[in-house]
């Protein structure tokens, strides 16, 4: 199946097995394709065309998009930051093509994880290690200069961790915590050392975290406590996290 | 001596192209097919890239793909689909910079020197050639033949264990600034580690011309 959409013309061209739509956002598609050959799988991340902008407007818009995220990408692999490496893109035709990652969005598996439990969730081993993983993860990010501008658990695969051995089942179990943090979706990501922009990452997680997972609320100290752990500024990044807290994701305007 | 050729099929090319690989060890004679490229002979239309920059057919094959795209969008930068393969294979020259602040140099000085770093050159020792024939023409047996013919070496499959065998990571970890990356150092596993380099010359080639 390959949606309601008319395919982007890459998508059109000759393949050995047929696209799948995966999500659909605001900005754009996402498919699963394959890259060169038929065991090489890739996510194809299709920016179409806005009939409402105006069409040099919306080129040059789609153009700087596509490039910004492919820069980023690629100079988190060089730092070796676990994101989906950049196979090929085309800022005319509006996509990339990067690395497929296996595995499940860390909001499934913290979501089968919980289940319909309703206490016992703070002393949950397991999940208590993810949220330590997670913090890990985004603090390796933003050590390196990158924030990534749209943290939620949907924007990260827990990846199975030998992606090579051919053993077990790819895509990783139902339920199961373990496994790799790949940070996905640097659509909005940006290179800053800045503590405000770390903090605002973190506070965006947060709410983010505290809407999809209220039950599991209470266990996200631990995101902060891992990611105190990171880099040197962490410490006052958590700090900055409070004042942002108070006055919520945009800075005043006032003063 | 086989005259055998292997035709790559890629996902997402137009079918009007067909794409041809093969791998030549101990190449004897090429300071000829350098000088050919040099004085643009029509029948010498291949990309001839030097074996030691290339460490798997996923590379290769990414400089191929994007070219056949270029062409076949009418957005080649270089003369021809051949020699776009040999200038995809150089790496973006601003990974690290911002989307804002780069000033861009014009693009024929480093096109030469992709094809200095990347091309057939006197010092060749061992040779990739990959000629993409449009509509059929040139057939695959003539390409075979000719290439055959005019290549002094010993025709061998172009597999991944082949090219890393011919591969100098020390020109590929300096062509694609690879060195100084200490958590790349780091990885133990030697096929890990392969795959890591791999992934980032192919991300360096995908954001160059951007």
């Amino acid at each position: 199946m390959s949606g309601d959409f008319p395919l982007p013309p890459i998508l059109q061209t000759p393949c050995s097995s047929e696209p799948v739509l995966i999500t659909q956002g605001a900005e754009g598609r996402l498919y699963k394709t394959t890259y060169l050959t038929p065991n090489l799988p890739c996510a194809l991340k299709y920016r179409p065309p806005k009939p409402w902008r105006h069409p040099t407007l919306d080129a040059r818009l789609t153009k700087h998009r596509i490039l910004s995220e492919a820069r980023i990408l690629s100079r988190c692999r060089r730092e070796g930051i676990r994101v989906p490496g950049v196979y090929a893109s085309d800022e005319v035709g509006g996509w990339l093509m990067l690395e497929w990652v296996p595995g499940a969005p860390v909001r499934v598996r913290i979501n089968e994880a919980l289940g319909d439990r309703q206490s016992g969730i703070e002393e949950d081993e397991g999940l208590k290690d993810l949220m330590r993983r997670i913090g890990k993860a985004i603090g390796d990010m933003h050590a390196v200069g990158v924030v990534h501008g749209d943290l939620t658990t949907s924007n990260m695969m827990l990846s199975p961790k030998p992606l090579n051995e051919v053993d077990g089942e790819p895509e990783g179990q139902k339920g199961c915590l373990e496994g790799e943090i790949v940070i996905i979706d640097l659509g909005l990501a940006s290179g800053s050392l800045l503590i405000e922009d770390r903090a605002v990452d973190l506070y965006v997680l947060e709410r983010a975290f505290g809407s999809t997972h209220p039950r599991a609320e209470c266990i996200f100290d631990q995101v902060l406590e891992a990611y105190n752990g990171t880099f040197k500024q962490a410490p006052a990044v958590l700090k900055k996290l409070e004042d942002v807290r108070m006055r919520g994701r945009k800075r005043s305007m006032i003063g | 001596m086989s005259s055998e050729i292997e035709v790559v099929q890629l996902d997402h090319i137009p079918s009007r192209h067909v794409i041809h690989l093969a791998l030549f060890q101990d190449v004897g004679n090429a300071e000829f097919l350098h000088k050919q490229l040099l004085s643009r002979n029509a029948d010498f239309e291949y990309a001839f890239v030097d074996a030691s920059v290339i460490v798997s057919r996923l590379h290769l094959l990414s400089a191929v793909f994007k070219a056949v795209t270029s062409a076949s969008n009418d957005v080649l930068k270089t003369p021809n689909v051949h020699s776009e393969i040999v200038a995809n294979l150089a790496a973006s020259n601003n990974v690290r910079n911002h989307a804002h602040s780069v000033i861009q140099m014009t693009d024929a000085p480093q096109i030469a020197e992709a094809y200095r770093r990347y091309g057939v050159s006197t010092a060749t020792k061992n040779l990739v050639a990959v000629k993409v024939a449009e509509n059929g023409s040139p057939s695959t047996e003539q390409i075979a033949e000719h290439l055959a013919k005019n290549v002094e070496g010993t025709q061998v499959p172009a597999t991944d264990e082949k090219l890393a065998s011919t591969a100098d990571m020390s020109k590929v970890f300096k062509y694609y600034k690879l060195n100084g990356l200490n958590w790349l150092d780091k990885i133990k596993d030697h096929s890990a580690k392969q795959k890591e380099v791999e992934m980032l010359v192919v991300g360096a080639m995908a954001l160059r011309g951007l």
